[in-house]
């Protein structure tokens, strides 16, 4: 199995280091739940609610966001040039040392 | 007052499937939901999307799936209170259950079953400190009637359809002023009512204002401004009589929160045995509910209303022996 770590700083700005899985075809939001960090996913990872917002604090590059992605981002709030959403971000060896910032809920 | 064996809270697919369980048993069911159509989340988030878990279809669109529990129900001539959230429960001197709902229907049944999935979908409100402070006088989150806009300044926020579709509305003669306010350039709702908006713009009969957001509002007993932040142009001021934020709708657990159930993590315990809660006479089944092991799977919610059922009925009629009857053997004889 290969496994990458992501840093994951939640809403009190507590870090948690975290293992990821690269062939199990996780995403973010999925490896916050897994690690029982509060990240609703309401949607199941479709794009289609915005509670898994985050904030991509390292200079990975991750892949453009789509159509969808990008619609979704527009339903929510404190949104800046960082934010992604955890579900369509994909677990990938490139992603090593990925940081994330939890947004707020709101 | 509506009266019925099992009122169940939630007309998704775990409630819808409920009626047609309890139907087999004689059980007449009422569904309550907060959305104005049937079917919960398959119907509201995503009716378009294929499910492939469901036994015997390799995959089903989830409208479609919401479509044939309905017409699988349909025997037992379920009633339905729709656009209304379940708001409080009490019992009656012959125990049973009056569940109110906020529009005040009354409902009256022996057996709650709340099915109630993520909870009720509500307007997702944008996170102004005094915000609340003008949701009677000013905001709104939902448009009911637009002749309240009638000859009034109005602002506008989102990008979808429905703040396109008003702005198109209330630009056509009916509000004085119209201010569509929109945090990027792009607009996701289909293409004609864009570019529909586009033109109103271009005309000078709606203002147009994109790569905005409104970060404050001000008023004495009602709204006057809007603070708007612009990213090119920093902070203005917009004055109007309402202002109507559009951003969608998000799931809040509600008023179940307060019926004395035992809950951990937004979700309902109950006793696996037969789906129950800690209050005698309500289950809880499907997305909303937990135990050990619980998966949310629309697939596992359907075993755990069949089960649910049998013990409503025993909680029912606890004189009477039931038997397992196959509908292969005994058909489906409805109501």
């Amino acid at each position: 199995m290969s496994m990458i770590k992501v840093t994951v700083i939640d809403r009190e700005g507590t870090s948690h280091e975290l293992d990821a899985p690269t062939d199990m075809g996780m995403n973010m939001m999925e490896l916050c739940k897994s690690a029982e960090l509060p990240v609703e996913g309401t949607c199941g990872g479709m794009a289609m609610c915005a509670s898994c917002h985050m904030y991509v604090k390292s200079d990975h590059a991750l892949p453009e966001k789509s159509n969808d992605e990008e619609d979704m981002l527009d339903e929510a709030f404190h949104v800046s040039e960082e934010s992604r959403l955890g579900c369509q971000i994909h677990l990938a060896d490139d992603l090593d040392g990925l940081t994330v910032h939890l947004a707020p809920v709101g | 007052m509506i009266q019925t064996d099992i009122l169940i809270i939630g007309a998704g697919p775990c409630g819808l499937f409920t009626v047609f369980e309890a139907g087999l048993l004689k059980l007449r069911c009422h569904l309550i939901d907060a959305l104005p159509q049937p079917g919960g989340q398959c119907a509201e988030i995503y009716p378009k999307k294929p499910i492939y878990d469901i036994p015997a279809y390799p995959s089903i669109l989830a409208g479609e799936l919401v479509d044939r529990l309905m017409e699988q129900a349909e025997p037992f001539q379920p009633g339905f209170t729709l656009g209304e959230r379940a708001e409080t429960i009490e019992k009656d001197d012959e125990d049973q259950f009056i569940l109110t709902t906020s529009r005040g229907t009354k409902h009256r049944a022996p057996i709650i079953a709340i099915a109630g999935g993520l909870g009720c979908f509500e307007p997702r409100k944008p996170p102004i400190e005094n915000l609340s402070n003008f949701e009677d006088t000013g905001v709104e989150y939902i448009i009911k009637d637009p002749e309240f806009y009638r000859d009034k300044k109005v602002v506008i926020s989102g990008g979808g359809d429905s703040a396109l579709d008003w702005t198109i509305f209330l630009a056509d003669g009916v509000a004085s002023e119209v201010t569509l306010v929109h945090r990027r350039e792009g607009f996701r709702g289909h293409l004609d009512s864009v570019q529909k908006v586009m033109d109103l713009a271009e005309q000078g009969k709606i203002k147009l204002l994109t790569n905005a957001e409104v970060v404050g509002v001000d008023g004495d007993d009602h709204l006057q401004t809007l603070t708007v932040n612009h990213k090119q142009q920093g902070e203005m001021t917009l004055d109007t009589d309402h202002w109507v934020p559009l951003f969608g709708l998000s799931p809040k657990l509600g008023p179940i929160a307060d019926w004395n159930l035992n809950i951990t993590k937004n979700a309902v315990e109950v006793d696996t045995v037969d789906y129950s809660t800690n209050v005698p006479g309500i289950y809880a089944i499907g997305d909303i509910n937990t135990y050990p092991g619980k998966l949310k799977l629309i697939l596992c919610g359907f075993h755990e209303a069949t089960l649910m059922v049998q013990s409503a009925f025993k909680r029912i009629y606890p004189d009477k022996n039931l038997v397992l009857k196959y509908t292969t053997v005994n058909g489906v004889s409805g109501f």
